[in-house]
């Protein structure tokens, strides 16, 4: 039985950096262009078939198949960016979370049906020659494929982390984060730096998606469930915290192992949108993030989700 | 930074305009907020843009620095038109602006916030010798370098915010209401400060709601009320302005 139970938990911990991963790419785009783009699951997918194709069409190892994602959905980005996203920068800010939700939710309607095109509906992983082994630690066991996707995934937090601390780039992105207008009058081009942020969080997703696809596996009606959970850690960590993603997607990842131990894993879903609702009730911002951006998020989503009445109660 | 001759004995000979302000206006939808707007900041002069509140000393600003667009007339700067340079590009080009409240960035140490006053390609590979200039004027900016800006008091803001505008090395800084919300003795000491970045050579074009106080520092000022300009002169001379008096010394 516990030893059952420190399975699960270990299983929850895995994915959870992936789910840290997933929202971050989220996380920045947010942060610094105040677009929530919830086509970032389908992002996510479609750097999952990147590698898929990499690997059955080519024979590339799975690990190495991360920088054809990573260039497939820096592609991406940039098309979506100029098309569809760039025209959104200058319109105020809640107009510019509303309609780049409506736009998110058209975008994402056509990536899946183009991934329905191109790949049919069936379920695909890949799997390494070296897919089956794993470490055992006092009776759990760490299969190598899940801790090297871990590995992989904080090297990410920890290379945006530092870019983001000692670039000159880095710092331009977080002075945007926090006040676009006086960056601007430091000489910052807060267009292009919007359209930098896109561009890396589409990469981010793209990653993510590799490793689902060798971790786990992936289908073109993915998206939302990894829409969903990118927002629900990005809430959970707190907008403008790299970390606190990261902690944010350990802890859903492990909430939702607990849950199917204990409870049944009918209810792993479930787990989320509570925790959703609870950090915005009670913490709205987030575990780890700046206060002021988080709020104001959170006042947004109130208002989506349970109308004007109730957004004004919560805001008293 | 050559430092010029002291303000009085100088002050008829003030090198060519800097920034040449003609005939310009501004709207917020069908709101017209200034009318025939015209000023000129010559080369090392301290000048003050003094008015009530909501007389349209901020919004000249941002015609000036591009946020707003006046159909009218023009802006020039050291000769060449301003009107058509996104806001972006307006530091790069020698104007610096430090804007109403400071909006330093909060999350970001003292040193970062200097660092981005330096983001532009010119300014920023001096930026260490920027710095120590800034740090011989505001000495308190040194000890708090490694201090989140946040965590700053809200005269230390100020200086941060002047400071991370002087790190571009601009030829005209543009203050915005630098004594809002400070004690008066920081005032004091902040406008001393003011006039000691003007004597290492800077240009300054000084917008300020304290309306005595700006007329005694400034070289010449510019009165705005309503959106218009409604008085102009030589700082001490505007004091004993009859309207000038009446209106904001009484």
């Amino acid at each position: 039985m516990s030893e059952a139970l420190a399975q699960s938990l270990v299983f929850g911990v895995l994915v959870g950096t992936i789910y840290g991963l997933a929202a971050l790419g989220l996380s920045l785009v947010f942060g610094v262009t105040r677009f929530l783009n919830v086509s970032h699951g389908e992002l996510l997918m479609y750097g999952g078939y990147a590698s898929f194709w990499a690997f059955t069409l080519w024979g590339v190892d799975p690990y190495l198949t991360i920088p054809f994602s990573i260039i497939f959905l820096l592609l991406i980005g940039l098309v979506l960016y100029k098309l569809l996203f760039a025209r959104m920068v200058r319109l105020p800010e809640e107009t510019k979370i509303r309609n780049t939700l409506l736009i998110g939710f058209g975008l994402s309607l056509i990536l899946q049906n183009i991934a329905l095109r191109l790949w049919t509906a069936d379920d695909r992983s890949i799997m390494a020659p070296y897919s089956g082994e794993a470490l055992t630690l006092l009776g759990v066991r760490f299969p190598i494929v899940r801790l090297a996707s871990v590995a992989i995934a904080l090297v990410c937090f920890i290379a945006l982390h530092q870019f983001l601390r000692r670039t000159y780039t880095g710092k331009a992105i977080r002075a945007t984060v926090e006040d676009w207008e006086a960056a601007a009058m430091m000489g910052i081009d807060t267009n292009r730096v919007s359209q930098l942020a896109f561009v890396v969080g589409a990469a981010l997703a793209g990653i993510a998606g590799t490793l689902v696809v060798i971790s786990y596996s992936i289908e073109p009606s993915m998206g939302l469930d990894w829409t969903l959970i990118a927002l629900i850690v990005m809430v959970l960590g707190g907008l403008g915290s790299i970390m606190g993603t990261l902690a944010g997607g350990i802890i859903l990842g492990v909430s939702q192992a607990a849950t199917s131990f204990f409870i049944g894993g009918n209810y792993r879903e479930i787990v989320g949108l509570l925790i959703f609702l609870l950090v915005l009730i009670l913490r709205p911002q987030g575990l780890f993030g700046y206060v002021e951006m988080n709020l104001k998020f959170a006042r947004v989503l109130w208002h989506k989700l349970f109308g004007r009445k109730t957004a004004k109660a919560a805001e008293g | 930074m050559t430092s010029s001759a002291t303000r009085q004995s100088s002050r008829s000979t003030w090198g060519k305009p800097m920034l040449e302000i003609t005939h310009i206006s501004a709207f917020y939808g069908d709101l017209q907020a200034l009318w025939d707007i015209s000023l000129t900041v010559k080369e090392g002069e301290l000048v003050a843009l003094v008015g009530p509140n909501g007389a349209g000393k901020t919004t000249t600003l941002r015609v000036i620095t591009g946020l707003l667009r006046s159909p009218t007339g023009g802006i020039r700067f050291l000769g060449e038109p301003l009107d058509r340079v996104p806001p972006h590009r307006i530091v790069g080009q020698g104007i610096s602006q430090v804007p109403e409240g400071g909006r330093v960035f909060s999350g970001m140490t003292v040193q970062e916030n200097l660092e981005l006053g330096a983001f532009v390609a010119g300014a920023r590979k001096d930026r260490a010798q920027t710095m120590e200039w800034v740090f011989q004027i505001f000495p308190r900016l040194k000890e708090r370098r490694t201090q989140r800006a946040g965590t700053l008091s809200g005269g230390e803001r100020q200086m941060l915010a002047i400071g991370r505008g002087m790190m571009s090395k601009p030829r005209l800084l543009m203050l915005d209401e630098p004594s809002f919300g400070l004690a008066p003795i920081l005032v004091e000491q902040m406008f001393e400060m003011i006039t000691e970045i003007n004597r290492q050579g800077v240009t300054i074009l000084l917008i300020e709601q304290n309306v005595r106080a700006a007329l005694e520092l400034a070289h010449r000022a510019y009165v705005l009320e309503n959106g218009r300009i409604v008085g102009q002169g030589h700082g001490e001379e505007l004091l004993t302005f009859e309207s000038v008096r009446s209106a904001y010394l009484a």
